[in-house]
């Protein structure tokens, strides 16, 4: 070994314009017109707060001593928000963005007070919504893997029982075509009158909503094998359950994930309206209660995101392993 | 010594436009180790006369005998490999896994799958692509992937139901060349459905020109050509003579009809 140290070493800067080239290309190939997106979205946002908050702002403003027009608080009172923005232009701009409890906080009162809940507060205080998305994701995993277990079990047997397609698919219809918030209260009362209450009821309304998407998934794509692929295998003479592993299943993969991204989804809108009728004082759904109860915009918004920010989250995770398998699996996308 | 015998078979489907005869009194006998094409128009119940053979369709009249046994049970007795007009491989297993299927589910030790495998692989000329997955591999090499398939688990008699439809001229000559090759090797008996009339001629030890509506017979031609079949024999004298009456052969059963 020489002890000069190598000016450039082999493959030295490698690493690094490699990432650069993925980051161009991230840029060029979707990144730079998702941010344009994204950017149009706030600025949207920004701008509709001046109308949605002008009649407070214009309040605030007359109650300091500025003149505003009109002058009389009943004629404002009939006047709409933009009308009120257009009359009174700085005043209202001015006042849109710094309320405590404005009809549409701005983006950056959002953010910060997410901020402020999540990084800021200890996760175990009920202050955090760290601790109320933990709350409510449990009842959600709970619920997802009820539903998704109860999905597929009822596909396998949708798909080998002409009997059980014609019972089974109808009534699974049905049931999503309940609106869930006129049954989540009877689901609650109902359990609570055997003695269940707690994580189990919310799980409950989440699986109630999860195995649909996984139902309808599965039989899809149990079936999914063509009438070549199963001739084939009558002609080893392959047995039914031999079918279903070998041929059935594997091939139901893609479509299992399609509706578990769904299905989760789904589990965590139930878990949120599970926690709405029950006074709950934990989790995303009473959060945005206790929000709406005295008028915490503010912090309606931000549990709001809290709950978009762990659906994308989980929504995400399910499509990493689904890479991971379909690609182990050979199954190129 | 007859290994297939069909002796006045009938088909008909019962459709919501009324019975459609899709085979009608069809006789035929196959001895073993024959290589036997069945050619005519498309309706005319080739494939349906092959899926007989493999007990996926039912006939509704005569009798069938497939190494003498009804095709239900030659079927369970794992008596043919059947190669589909597409490839079909499971696009989740590798070559090798796909090779593997048939053998897992009849259930074979783990040391025969793997040489078994290994055989079936270097006999189609894939040696060496045993990781690959189908789609890594071209439309040739993927149905060869599927012959080696029905060619794993032994059987004495091969269905091939248009195997080289879907490929293109060149490739299919140089498959075919090699499925001569490997007929010579294996011994095997094989009937081969196509449209193709130079494929079944230089393939065929006995071509079964078929007419549609109702699907039948019309001739049975017994070639003359020597075993040993280079591809420019298909420039020789006799096989344009044969070629030329499976044509007449195939006019007549559309005038016919």
């Amino acid at each position: 070994m020489s002890d000069t140290a190598p000016i450039a070493g082999q493959g030295a800067g490698v690493g690094r314009s490699g990432r650069v080239a993925l980051f161009s290309r991230a840029l060029a190939g979707g990144l730079a017109p998702v941010l344009t997106v994204v950017a149009a979205l706030i600025a949207f946002w920004y701008l509709a707060c001046i109308p949605m908050n002008a009649a407070q702002s214009v309040l605030d403003a007359s109650r300091a001593g500025a003149v505003v027009s009109p002058e009389s608080p009943a004629e404002r009172r009939q006047m709409g928000g933009l009308a009120l923005a257009l009359g009174n232009p700085g005043i209202a701009f001015e006042g849109a963005y710094s309320q405590e409890r404005a009809r549409l906080p701005a983006p950056h009162q959002v953010a910060a007070e997410l901020w402020n809940s999540t990084a800021r507060i200890a996760p175990t205080s009920p202050r955090s919504l760290i601790y109320h998305a933990w709350v409510t994701l449990s009842a959600t995993g709970l619920g997802f893997l009820i539903g998704t277990g109860l999905g597929i079990l009822l596909a396998v047997g949708i798909v080998h029982s002409r009997v059980m397609d014609m019972s089974v698919m109808p009534w699974a219809i049905v049931s999503q075509t309940i609106p869930i918030i006129a049954i989540a209260p009877m689901i609650i009362v109902v359990l609570y009158s055997i003695g269940i209450q707690g994580l189990v009821p919310k799980a409950v309304i989440s699986a109630y909503l999860s195995f649909f998407p996984v139902i309808v998934g599965m039989v899809k794509g149990l079936r999914s094998p063509d009438a070549m692929q199963l001739d084939l295998l009558a002609t080893y003479g392959a047995s039914k359950p031999e079918t279903f592993w070998k041929l059935r299943l594997p091939a139901s993969t893609p479509y299992l994930f399609a509706s578990l991204k769904i299905g989760f989804a789904a589990a965590l809108i139930g878990a949120i309206v599970g926690e709405l009728p029950t006074g709950a004082t934990a989790g995303l759904g009473a959060r945005l209660l206790a929000g709406s109860y005295y008028g915490q915009t503010v912090q309606i918004w931000s549990a709001l995101f809290a709950a978009a920010i762990l659906a994308a989250l989980c929504v995400g995770l399910i499509g990493m392993i689904e890479r991971a398998l379909l690609g182990r699996m050979g199954m190129r996308r | 010594m007859t290994i297939i015998s069909a002796k006045d078979l009938n088909l008909t489907f019962q459709t919501n436009d009324g019975p459609v005869h899709a085979l009608k009194d069809v006789n035929l006998d196959v001895s073993k180790g024959e290589f036997v094409s069945f050619i005519g128009p498309s309706g005319c119940g080739k494939t349906t006369f092959l899926r007989c053979v493999a007990g996926l369709e039912t006939p509704t009249g005569g009798t069938l005998t497939v190494d003498g046994m009804t095709p239900d049970e030659a079927r369970r007795a794992r008596a043919y490999g059947y190669v589909f007009q597409a490839a079909g491989l499971y696009p989740w297993r590798t070559i090798g896994g796909n090779i593997r299927l048939p053998l897992e589910i009849m259930g074979y030790s783990a040391a025969e799958k793997d040489r078994r495998v290994k055989e079936t692989l270097e006999l189609v000329d894939l040696a060496g692509f045993e990781q690959k997955y189908p789609w890594q591999l071209s439309g040739g090499m993927q149905q060869r992937a599927s012959i080696a398939r029905a060619l794993s688990f032994d059987a004495d008699i091969l269905l091939m139901d248009e195997p080289f439809g879907a490929l293109d001229e060149i490739v299919r000559d140089r498959l075919n060349e090699e499925l001569l090759r490997l007929w010579a090797r294996t011994e095997k008996t094989m009937l081969f459905v196509t449209h193709s009339i130079p494929e079944a001629v230089y393939l065929s030890t006995k071509i079964v020109v078929m007419s549609p509506r109702p699907g039948r017979i019309s001739d049975v031609i017994d070639s003359p050509l020597p075993k040993e079949r280079p591809l420019d024999i298909r420039d020789s004298r006799e096989f344009i003579e044969i070629a030329h009456r499976v044509r007449e052969g195939l006019r007549a059963g559309m005038e016919a009809a």
